[in-house]
């Protein structure tokens, strides 16, 4: 487990592209509306919160320094009005705000779900699936904060600086620019800095992405680092990934943090030129203090939404660096697709024909070279061969998981690129090499393969593959709760709930991907004896490498380096020189020997 | 509370502390600089506006200058102390919660999905790590500011002071309750969310029986109902600060206007200063202020202890498998195994019952039996990845729990079931036990394993990266990886747990052969369902439901004529019918 192996494309930033961000800003599309209203209200709020100082300034000017204290109550009603009304506008901002933004986060999340659903198997094969769900969690999450509050926040701080701007200078022109002398230095200081903090923050990601690479595979992998005793040995690269991260994390802080302190120099320089300027013009009876005052508290709040709008490009940065990820798999099409003109497969005879098919998953490696068979319904054909010959690339092209690169595959006749993907693998059973359980119970596990199952047609599944008497025996029956809060199973009882999963799925073609290899001989025996009842007159193909099951078949393939070199029954290749007849031989010295 | 004298508890390392100390401190003067501005403001007021004192305008107006350098320097200290301290402290907690977590036993992982353990390890520790950084110094400073500028308005004038401070009751009453409703959301919201970590997880780990199955739809129906519930679980969090926070806003927006007709009608009075009306309105910001930001503070607080309590939560599962504190350290080992009368409970269930076997070294036993019957539990006791509930395994003649931990595992060399392998190099991958190994040796292993041949095949040899990140193999070749590796361990005890079950069975035949070799003096367990795979061991069990049903040797279980001539016979009319078991075959 090296540390750059983790890193490979992980957090690339680009610069900032408008096309991406419209495209984003798509989704809260459907909550215009609401945004509108939203904003209404906090623009209502953020005047009424505005008219505070305008209100201090006029009780101060026209009525303390009058000594007119009782003709103030207007003011002051104003002003309990006026916060009344900023926190109402306040509160129905945040719930539309916020109800819209996590509504438009929900739809990407599961719109970039839906879609993930229907990319085909070669994408599964080059992304791993812990990258595949950091971007459907994480990278989704990390533009929660954009939609709910940025975006509308950052067009209210963009007015509420003209307003504050606009009321100063309504106030006092001279005075306003002597406060915003400094406002210059923090545009130098947002300048220089800008490019720095942009980067570090960028590796601060990287190295966090890293990190959390590296902590998926620990705990996917932590059986076996328990037994071989590498825990100290992972600990200690964890520390360096970790280490990473802090270091990383302190390098941007420092320039991060430079603006606060740069922002509040800026505010005291404004602050000493208006007392300085605002006393001469007092003096010459050209300001009063109200009005003084009035701008100092007005200059006191100028300084915020310059620091959000500041740090609003730096979330926009990282929001689109996720963004760009999450789009990428949108923008991922499905390799295999249903053509425009697909028809429903119609029930399936079960006749398989492989005509002149080739396959290669890249350029360099053939993996099929021209293969033809043609299988009769109902027949029972077992596919022989060494590890990495191509025996489930055969049935993964039955199934149209991959494409033929040359040549096709046909059902009943019908070209299987003519047919809808879901009508055809509805009718097909597959069984693949690792049986994969989902959290939930038994039942649904088995359910799994048709929704419609009764719970008694459920449990004649199990029966008939030779499970119930172990789910039976579980705590909770076929209601125990499996993959999840204690409930372990033996690889071979997962076997067997996907044996009955597929089964209850009633498939025409069945296919078995070396699927009762972690079954006990005793139970393949029974599940053999009610696959002979269940399977016939359906079409299956049986990769496996016990003879016991082998040699049921109706015909056997022999696969050699992508090619079929052998064909026949049991009785026939076994008397035939060759591939087959050695590995009776060596399963027989197997047997007798050692 | 408990949990934030436990976070605090952790800063006892000495250099935690000086640099809180350090930090607070000024984090302190930072707010001291604050307090002067308005009285500052005051004096230009009464005195140099009112008074005519225009000499001092200047010493004043550099007073605020200089304040104000000073407080940008303090500021940017403390806060990179304040980042430096958390993120030390975040480091600390996953580097304590990643070595934790890698010391639990299997029924940890059995118990908790790692879409769960992520969750934790991501989204929670940020959350910590945000609370400190951010918002418990935020916090600070905010009571700082609180509580000096009420100081400040009691020296400027104690009836100002105490206008102000009559809101502060219903204010912390609302905050109170606030306080109260929001935990349990928030801790809602992160269960959902590891909730949500996990299905992600799952679907991407399954989905090659989703799309065989065409249930596209129903997961995606599936993942929608967990997404709208946290949807819905982050709206009762909105609702529920959206009603909160406005009316603490409101509050303490009251105040300005107490102030103002208390002081106003002092200065009208003639018994206050308009200067230190003025001055008293500037401390009312840094008043509201903190009042205002309480909401804010409480869902931060409140997220933070959700998070942490779920990462504590995991720290103090302390590992059920624990060594003793004189733990031997084995210098050799000869591998004598021995079960005595052991059994093993899961929960209530009985997993193993009253299994007993004596197995000295160079010796092989084989394990038969159905699915689930038990047989990779009874591997699992050698290691302890678990523990026998009661009965003793020994080795050398003492118990497996006396020895020390990391030992005992390094003699032995495991094949699980399930081959995990990781995403690094095929080399790095068998050579994981030992890091210093030379090539040589994982040459010599990978070639018993019969694995040398298919690696040399590959385009970038032994180089070659696999696991999830690298290329797909095939159950067989992963297999025939995870073998090697445990044979470069050089173990005295090998394990094979149905470790051969994908692999072609010339293959197998072969991986057998060789390793019979290797394993001439050392002791051996093989599971196996094939008779050929366990018909030479020096013994074989055959366990049902948990028990020892039959033992003996390959011959003397024939002749018994029960369960394992059972399983002989199914595979071996494989030959019956033909002509195959005559001579030439034996000898070809």
């Amino acid at each position: 487990m090296l540390r750059n192996r983790l890193t490979d494309d992980e957090a690339i930033e680009r610069p900032f592209s408008s096309n991406q961000f419209f495209r984003l800003l798509n989704y809260l599309k459907p909550f215009r509306n609401e945004m509108l209203i939203a904003l209404l209200f906090m623009i209502t709020s953020s005047v009424a919160s505005l008219s505070g100082p305008y209100l201090i300034m006029l009780f101060i000017d026209d009525y303390i320094a009058k000594d007119n204290f009782a003709g103030s109550w207007w003011v002051l009603l104003f002003y309990i009005g006026a916060s009344i009304l900023s926190a109402v506008c306040l509160r129905y901002r945040v719930r539309i705000m916020d109800v819209a933004g996590r509504k438009a986060i929900a739809k990407l999340r599961q719109d970039l779900f839906d879609h993930i659903q229907g990319l085909s198997f070669s994408y599964f094969d080059s992304k791993p699936a812990g990258k595949i769900m950091v971007r459907v969690i994480n990278d989704v999450n990390s533009l929660n904060d954009l939609f709910t509050n940025g975006i509308v926040n950052v067009l209210i701080d963009v007015m509420t600086l003209f307003l504050i701007s606009f009321l100063m200078f309504s106030l006092h022109v001279q005075l306003s620019f002597a406060a915003m002398a400094a406002v210059p230095l923090i545009m130098l200081v947002i300048f220089l800095t800008k490019k720095y903090i942009r980067l570090r923050w960028q590796i601060v990601r990287r190295k966090i992405s890293n990190m959390n690479a590296y902590l998926h595979e620990s705990f996917a992998g932590v059986r076996t680092t328990q037994a071989f005793v590498r825990e100290n040995e992972n600990r200690q690269i964890f520390k360096e990934i970790n280490s990473d991260v802090k270091n990383s994390w302190m390098r941007a802080i420092k320039v991060n943090n430079v603006f606060w302190p740069s922002l509040d120099f800026a505010s005291s320089i404004g602050v000493v030129l208006v007392y300085f300027y605002g006393i001469r013009f007092m003096q010459a009876e050209m300001l009063t203090l109200g009005t003084l005052m009035a701008i100092l508290w007005y200059l006191g709040r100028f300084w915020e939404p310059l620091n959000n709008i500041s740090n609003f490009y730096n979330s926009i940065l990282v929001a689109m660096a996720s963004t760009e990820r999450i789009f990428e798999i949108l923008d991922t099409a499905p390799d295999i697709k249903d053509s425009p003109a697909a028809s429903l497969m119609p029930p399936i005879k079960g006749f398989v024909d492989f005509k002149n098919v080739s396959f290669s998953y890249d350029e360099h490696t053939k993996v099929l070279q021209n293969v033809n068979f043609a299988v009769k319904s109902g027949e029972i054909i077992a596919l022989v061969g060494p590890t990495g010959a191509g025996k489930t690339t055969i049935v993964n092209l039955i199934s149209r998981f991959y494409e033929t690169s040359d040549g096709y595959v046909a059902i009943d006749g019908i070209n299987i690129k003519d047919v809808t993907m879901s009508s055809l693998r509805g009718q097909m059973g597959i069984m693949m090499q690792d049986a994969f359980i989902f959290s939930g119970t038994v039942m649904d596990n088995i359910r799994y393969g048709n929704s419609d199952a009764t719970d008694e047609e459920v449990i004649e599944a199990a029966k008939a593959v030779n499970a119930h008497e172990f789910i039976i025996n579980m705590e909770k029956g076929y209601f125990t709760e499996v993959n999840e809060r204690g409930s372990r199973l033996s690889t071979g009882q997962k076997q067997l709930i996907s044996f009955a999963r597929t089964l209850l799925k009633n498939p025409r073609i069945l296919i078995l991907d070396e699927a009762t290899s972690s079954i006990d001989t005793h139970t393949e025996a029974l599940i053999q004896k009610a696959l002979e009842i269940l399977l016939k007159d359906r079409t299956s193909f049986v990769i496996a490498h016990r003879l016991s099951t082998i040699r049921k078949a109706d015909r056997i393939m022999v696969i050699e380096k992508g090619q079929i070199t052998q064909i026949g029954n049991h009785d026939e290749l076994i008397r035939t020189q060759g591939i087959y007849q050695d590995l009776c031989k060596a399963q027989y010295r197997f047997l007798k020997a050692v | 509370m408990d949990i934030l004298l436990r976070i605090l508890s952790t800063f006892a390392e000495k250099k935690q502390k000086v640099r809180l100390i350090v930090a607070i401190s000024l984090l302190f003067a930072a707010v001291s600089t604050r307090m002067v501005g308005p009285y500052l403001t005051k004096i230009l007021i009464d005195d140099v506006i009112g008074n005519r004192m225009y000499h001092l305008v200047f010493y004043i107006l550099s007073a605020i200058i200089v304040l104000s350098a000073i407080r940008g320097t303090l500021v940017f200290t403390r806060n990179y102390l304040f980042e430096y301290i958390s993120q030390t402290f975040i480091f600390n907690m996953r580097d304590d919660l990643y070595s934790h977590l890698h010391k639990l036993p299997f029924k940890f992982y059995d118990e908790h999905r790692i879409g769960e353990i992520m969750s934790r390890m991501t989204g929670d520790v940020e959350g910590v790590r945000n609370f400190l950084a951010g918002g418990a110094m935020s916090f600070m400073e905010n009571v700082l500011f609180f509580t000096g500028s009420i100081a400040m308005l009691f020296y400027l004038d104690a009836r100002l002071a105490l206008a102000v401070l009559t809101v502060s009751p219903l204010l912390g009453f609302i905050a109170f309750k606030f306080d109260k409703v929001i935990r349990p959301i928030f801790s809602d919201i992160r269960e959902q969310n590891a909730v949500l970590n996990t299905r992600t997880q799952e679907n991407i780990a399954g989905i090659r029986v989703v799309k065989s199955f065409t249930k596209e739809n129903h997961e995606k129906d599936l993942f929608d109902k967990e997404n709208i519930k946290q949807l819905e679980k982050h709206i009762t969090a909105t609702y529920t600060w959206s009603y909160f926070f406005p009316l603490m806003d409101f509050i303490s927006s009251l105040t300005p206007a107490i102030l103002l007709v208390t002081g106003g009608a002092l200065v009208v009075n003639g018994q206050m200063s308009l200067g230190t009306l003025v001055a008293s309105t500037g401390y009312i910001w840094m008043i509201t202020g903190p009042m205002r930001m309480l909401g804010f503070h409480i869902n931060m607080l409140e997220q933070a202890i959700t998070s942490t309590e779920k990462l504590f939560y995991y720290l103090d599962l302390g590992p059920s498998i624990k060594e003793k504190e004189n733990a031997l350290f084995p210098a050799d080992f000869a591998g004598h195994l021995k079960f005595e009368n052991v059994n093993l409970k899961y929960g209530d269930k009985e997993v193993l019952n009253n299994i007993s076997f004596d197995l000295p070294p160079g010796k092989k036993l084989a394990i038969m039996g159905a699915t689930g019957s038990g047989k990779t539990s009874i591997v699992n006791l050698i290691g302890r990845f678990y523990d026998c509930t009661t009965g003793k395994v020994t080795i050398d003649g003492l118990d497996v729990k006396d020895y020390k931990l990391k030992m005992l595992r390094k003699q032995l060399g495991y094949v699980a079931q399930e081959t995990f392998l990781f995403s690094d190099t095929i080399t790095e991958n068998i050579s994981f036990g030992n890091p210093d190994t030379a090539m040589d040796d994982v040459i010599t292993a990978s070639s018993i394993a019969q694995a040398h041949k298919f690696i040399t095949q590959m385009p970038a040899g032994y180089e070659t990266i696999v696991g999830e990140r690298g290329i797909g193999l095939s159950g067989g070749e992963k297999q025939r990886i995870a073998i090697a590796r445990a044979l470069l361990k050089k173990p005295q005890i090998l394990i094979l747990d149905d470790a051969t079950s994908s692999v072609d069975m010339e293959t197998e035949f072969l991986i057998q052969t060789s390793l019979a070799n290797v394993m001439k003096r050392k002791t051996t367990i093989v599971i196996a369902h094939r008779i050929s795979s366990v018909k030479d061991a020096d013994e074989i069990i055959v366990i049902d439901k948990g028990m020892i049903c039959e033992r003996g040797t390959h011959e003397s279980l024939i002749e018994r004529q029960g369960l394992y001539f059972r399983m002989y016979e199914d595979q071996y009319k494989d030959f019956d019918d033909y002509d195959i078991r005559k001579a030439e075959w034996q000898y070809a």
